[in-house]
């Protein structure tokens, strides 16, 4: 079996989750006799592709004059019209790229149409742009490549999706990783969720990360129950990073949240915990990794609630520096409040760090040993807090079948189902 | 004639180097070493030199006609010493003329006034005392870190001993008062006060250059005129700045050296005043009224108030924790934590932490090494928990030590106590062997005798024989004899008087002998 993947990045050149998933997934496709073909908005060449073999849409050409393409173009044109909306990875990102373009002058416009584009591969304010682009893109190499089925990640790739999937007769798969309403909480933007809406439409099958994601796509966007599958994400095995022999120079337990500081996040609900454990025991220092516009707020609430000595927040961290504040922490606490899926978690079991997630995440329809609570519950937040950090029964429990727990959520075993996704959609358009 | 008082401040606090989460507890280096010097280094050579050689040529044109005042904070003339020895020294020729006088602050300029006496008082000690031992002169006017004055800060300036203080003329606090008299502290009338005249004052130190002031360009003499206007009601008009407003707030090009090169031959052809020193004025100037200021005020922006420094939720927060660690830090020995806990005190970090600017937009960026208040509240915090984890530590060994040196006290002392005890049973020992041995008693040893036994001996003795034996015997024996006879033995004793008046020697050692006797077989 061989698919046609789009999608925005590979590692290992990321910015959130999506990459890092597709990577895994790609990977434990091969092992299943799937071949993959994977394209992205723009290749750095040194991308791993063992598992795939990647297609650079940077590097594809066009003649314009060709009739097909303006034909298809008439399909995807509604791109056109929005140039500069709220990108996917949120305001901050945005307007930092929007003021790094004004500096340098860099002009926001460029032609969709022109013989060759160069992508970003971001989520600036070209992105719009970018998406119409391609869809064309799509839509040539499904005429070039061979191949029995598309797959689409996230919506950003929906219409190239579409296009190859037109262009093609092939069947479509679409996998939602996030919805516009993770995302924004109920701020949605219109044009974003109905790309979302389209593309599931358009799809033979939705596969979802979660169970959560999947009732959002039916309640939400009013999508067939019958073709939408939740295949929860997995985590990549045998990462053979090497976590640094790092001395604890704090001999205070510690706690740590890592993710973006953004509303969705919960991370408000995290000092309110923290407050609480630090008026019984002082002994412990809590940590925030991670920037976001909710950032310079968070610091306020620690400040006025005078618990900044035993609260601590480190800006965005990356690479190493997510592996040694691991190594540093007794408990994860990721108290999002719509989450589709929440990788994090498990990096943190993987290296024995039990961890108290929400119960509004994906992960936690997959977790067994890990503390659940729901994200507005800040009293049971700081007992689940408590508990881990001194009940040692219960801490080394759960580093241990935590460990083993995520061992067991291997890619080999979602590609299985995932594969069995590809089978029914096949059998659908017979 | 009237007076202009001119008094600058110099300082430099210690720029804290970007400190992360992940140095807590292993890296004690906070400060920016690198930037710090370069600071240093570019305003000495931008302000300090120039200006001080201007001050210095100007001396030597007026002779003790043109006087000035400094206050150097501490943590910029340490820097001085490490990376810009020649300010010392041009500073140290300046002292050297006598028309200089150097004020005293808070060692590390620091808030502390508004948090423990003890402490404020030990940082104004130790400022005064570098002074002396840089510039030879012990001072004798205080000023506070940013001009920040309260009744009760007075209160605590008078209690020093000091006579004379400099604070702002705020005008919420003198309302239709001049700031060009002088005052006294409300609560120690002894206390004289100087208040800064912030109209002439900050004419020169915030709106020389400013174009779109009406006042633009200055000049010595529209100054000078500004100064006779106000000369009215006046006895002195205290210029009080910062001293890098020569050349680094107000850069060379903007003509401000020119201006204060120009200015004292202008004051002295032109207008009815000379200089003085806060010292001087202190002596030769009645005081007008007291004035009271029961909530701080300070030299700092439209309020004159405290709200650069404290106020805010980041500022609180970091000054609380910082001086929640006072009473441990005392108990510290090592000299590194005693230097840091001056260093992170500096007014400047919690400066940094305002977020009055950061609306409009106009953050001060003097030298300001954070983009936000967050960074900076961050990064000082960071800094404070690795602090505070070796404050306790060293306060947590001494205490071990101190526990240590408890435990070996008490050890010693019980041993002692044991062999004491060993030497007393010994000695104790030896007394009785010593007095068995002198069982041998003699009849002189009944004057050692408890009365008791006296009376238990006379029992077997007959009054003839006692009568004879007491015959010669000394006072003190006779004494102790008498007065333990019985009634009736006392009388037949009286009445044998006169028989025994002649007796042999050999007669009275019998009698003795057999008493004696007695004595062994009673007490022996």
């Amino acid at each position: 079996m061989k698919v046609l993947m789009f999608g925005w990045e590979f590692p290992p050149h990321i910015t959130g989750g999506l990459g890092t998933a597709c990577f895994g997934m790609t990977r434990g496709l091969a092992k299943q006799g799937v071949d993959v073909i994977f394209v992205v908005p723009k290749a750095y060449g040194d991308e791993d592709e063992q598992a795939v073999s990647l297609r650079n849409a940077s590097g594809i050409r066009f003649d314009l004059t060709d009739k097909e393409y303006k034909e298809y173009w008439e399909r995807v044109k509604y791109l056109e019209v929005a140039s500069n909306i709220i990108p996917y990875v949120g305001p901050e990102e945005f307007q930092k790229t929007v003021e790094a373009k004004k500096k340098t002058g860099e002009s926001f416009s460029s032609n969709v149409f022109s013989d060759q584009y160069a992508f970003s591969g971001g989520y600036g304010p070209n992105l719009m742009e970018e998406i119409a682009r391609f869809a064309l893109v799509g839509s040539a190499l499904a005429l070039k490549e061979e191949f029995d089925l598309i797959h689409a990640h996230d919506w950003h790739t929906y219409p190239a999706g579409i296009a190859a999937a037109k262009s093609s007769g092939k069947p479509l798969v679409v996998h939602m990783h996030a919805t516009e309403f993770d995302r924004t909480g109920e701020n949605v933007n219109t044009l974003v969720f109905a790309i979302e809406r389209e593309g599931m439409e358009a799809a033979d099958r939705v596969i979802t990360v979660s169970n959560l994601t999947r009732r959002i796509v039916i309640e939400r966007y009013g999508i067939d129950p019958g073709k939408v599958v939740t295949v929860h994400n997995a985590i990549e095995q045998n990462v053979t990073r090497e976590i640094a022999d790092i001395k604890r120079a704090m001999k205070d337990k510690v706690v740590t949240f890592l993710g973006r500081i953004t509303y969705q996040k919960g991370p408000e609900y995290y000092i309110e915990a923290a407050h609480k454990i630090l008026q019984k025991d002082r002994n412990v220092r809590f940590v925030m990794a991670g920037s976001g516009d909710m950032l310079n707020q968070m610091i306020e609430r620690v400040a006025q609630l005078r618990i900044a000595d035993r609260f601590h927040f480190t800006g965005f961290l990356k690479g190493d520096d997510v592996d040694k504040m691991f190594a540093l922490s007794d408990v994860f606490v990721m108290p999002s409040i719509s989450e589709p899926f929440g990788l994090v978690p498990l990096e943190a079991m993987r290296i024995n760090v039990p961890v108290v997630i929400s119960k509004q995440s994906g992960v936690a329809e997959v977790l067994e040993h890990a503390l659940k609570i729901d994200f507005w519950d800040v009293d049971g937040m700081a007992d689940s807090i408590y508990g881990l950090l001194h009940y040692n029964a219960l801490s080394q429990m759960f580093k241990k079948h935590g460990k083993i727990e995520v061992e067991n959520l291997k890619w080999e075993n979602a590609a299985v189902k995932i594969k069995e996704v590809y089978k029914s959609a096949l059998e659908a358009v017979k | 004639m009237k007076s202009i008082c001119f008094y600058f401040q110099v300082h430099q606090p210690y720029r804290l180097r970007t400190y992360r989460f992940f140095d807590i507890g292993g890296n004690h280096d906070y400060f920016d070493d690198y930037n710090n010097r370069f600071i240093m280094q570019r305003v000495a050579k931008k302000s300090y030199l120039p200006m001080n050689s201007i001050l210095l040529d100007l001396i030597r044109e007026y002779g003790t006609a043109f006087k000035v005042s400094f206050s150097i904070s501490g943590s910029a003339l340490e820097q001085f010493e490490s990376y810009a020895p020649e300010v010392l020294d041009s500073f140290r020729q300046l002292a050297e003329t006598g028309n200089v006088e150097f004020l005293t602050e808070t060692y590390a300029h620091s808030l502390v006034a508004l948090q423990s006496e003890n402490e404020f008082k030990k940082q104004v000690q130790m400022h005064s005392a570098k002074i002396e031992q840089l510039f030879g002169l012990k001072p004798t006017t205080f000023r506070n870190t940013e001009l920040i004055y309260s009744d009760e800060i007075g209160r605590m300036v008078a209690d020093m001993g000091y006579q004379l203080m400099l604070t702002e003329g705020a005008r919420h606090v003198l309302s239709w008062r001049s700031p060009n008299l002088m005052y006294t502290n409300a609560i120690r009338p002894k206390l004289k006060l100087l208040l800064k005249n912030f109209r002439l004052s900050d004419d020169i130190a915030f709106r020389f250059s400013r174009q779109d002031w009406e006042g633009w360009p200055l000049t010595p003499e529209k100054y000078v005129n500004w100064l006779t206007e106000s000369a009215a009601d006046s006895e002195t008009v205290n210029l009080f700045m910062d001293y890098e407003t020569f050349g680094e707030h107000q850069w060379a090009e903007t003509g401000i050296f020119k201006f204060m090169q120009q200015l004292p031959g202008r004051i002295f052809a032109n207008s009815e005043f000379g200089f003085a020193t806060p010292a001087e004025l202190g002596q030769q100037l009645q005081p007008f009224s007291a004035i009271h200021v029961p909530h701080a005020i300070s030299w700092a922006d439209e309020e004159r108030d405290l709200t650069a420094w404290l106020g805010n939720d980041l500022q609180d927060e970091a000054f609380g924790k910082l001086y929640a660690l006072e009473e441990k830090v005392k108990r510290c020995t090592d000299p590194q934590i005693q230097k840091h806990w001056l260093q992170l005190q500096a007014s400047d970090h919690f400066y940094y932490m305002c977020t009055k600017w950061f609306s409009d937009g106009a953050v001060h960026k003097y030298f300001n090494p954070y983009s936000t208040p967050y960074d900076a509240f961050i990064n000082y915090m960071n800094v404070l928990a690795d602090f505070t984890m070796r404050v306790e530590e060293n306060a947590a060994s001494l205490n071990d030590d101190f526990k240590a040196f408890k435990q070996a006290v008490s050890d010693v002392s019980e041993k002692a106590e044991k062999v004491a005890r060993i030497t007393a049973k010994a000695t104790r020992k030896k007394v009785k062997e010593t007095v068995a041995k002198t069982k041998d008693l003699r009849f002189e040893d009944i004057k050692e005798m408890s009365d008791a036994s006296v009376k238990k001996l006379l029992k077997e003795i007959e009054a003839e024989e006692l009568k004879l034996a007491l015959k010669g015997a000394g006072k003190e024996l006779t004494e102790k004899v008498i007065p333990n006879l019985g009634k009736r033995a006392k009388k037949k004793f009286d009445e044998l008087e006169d028989e025994v008046r002649k007796v042999k020697k050999s007669d009275i050692k019998k009698v003795r002998d057999n008493i004696e006797k007695k004595l062994k077989d009673l007490f022996g």
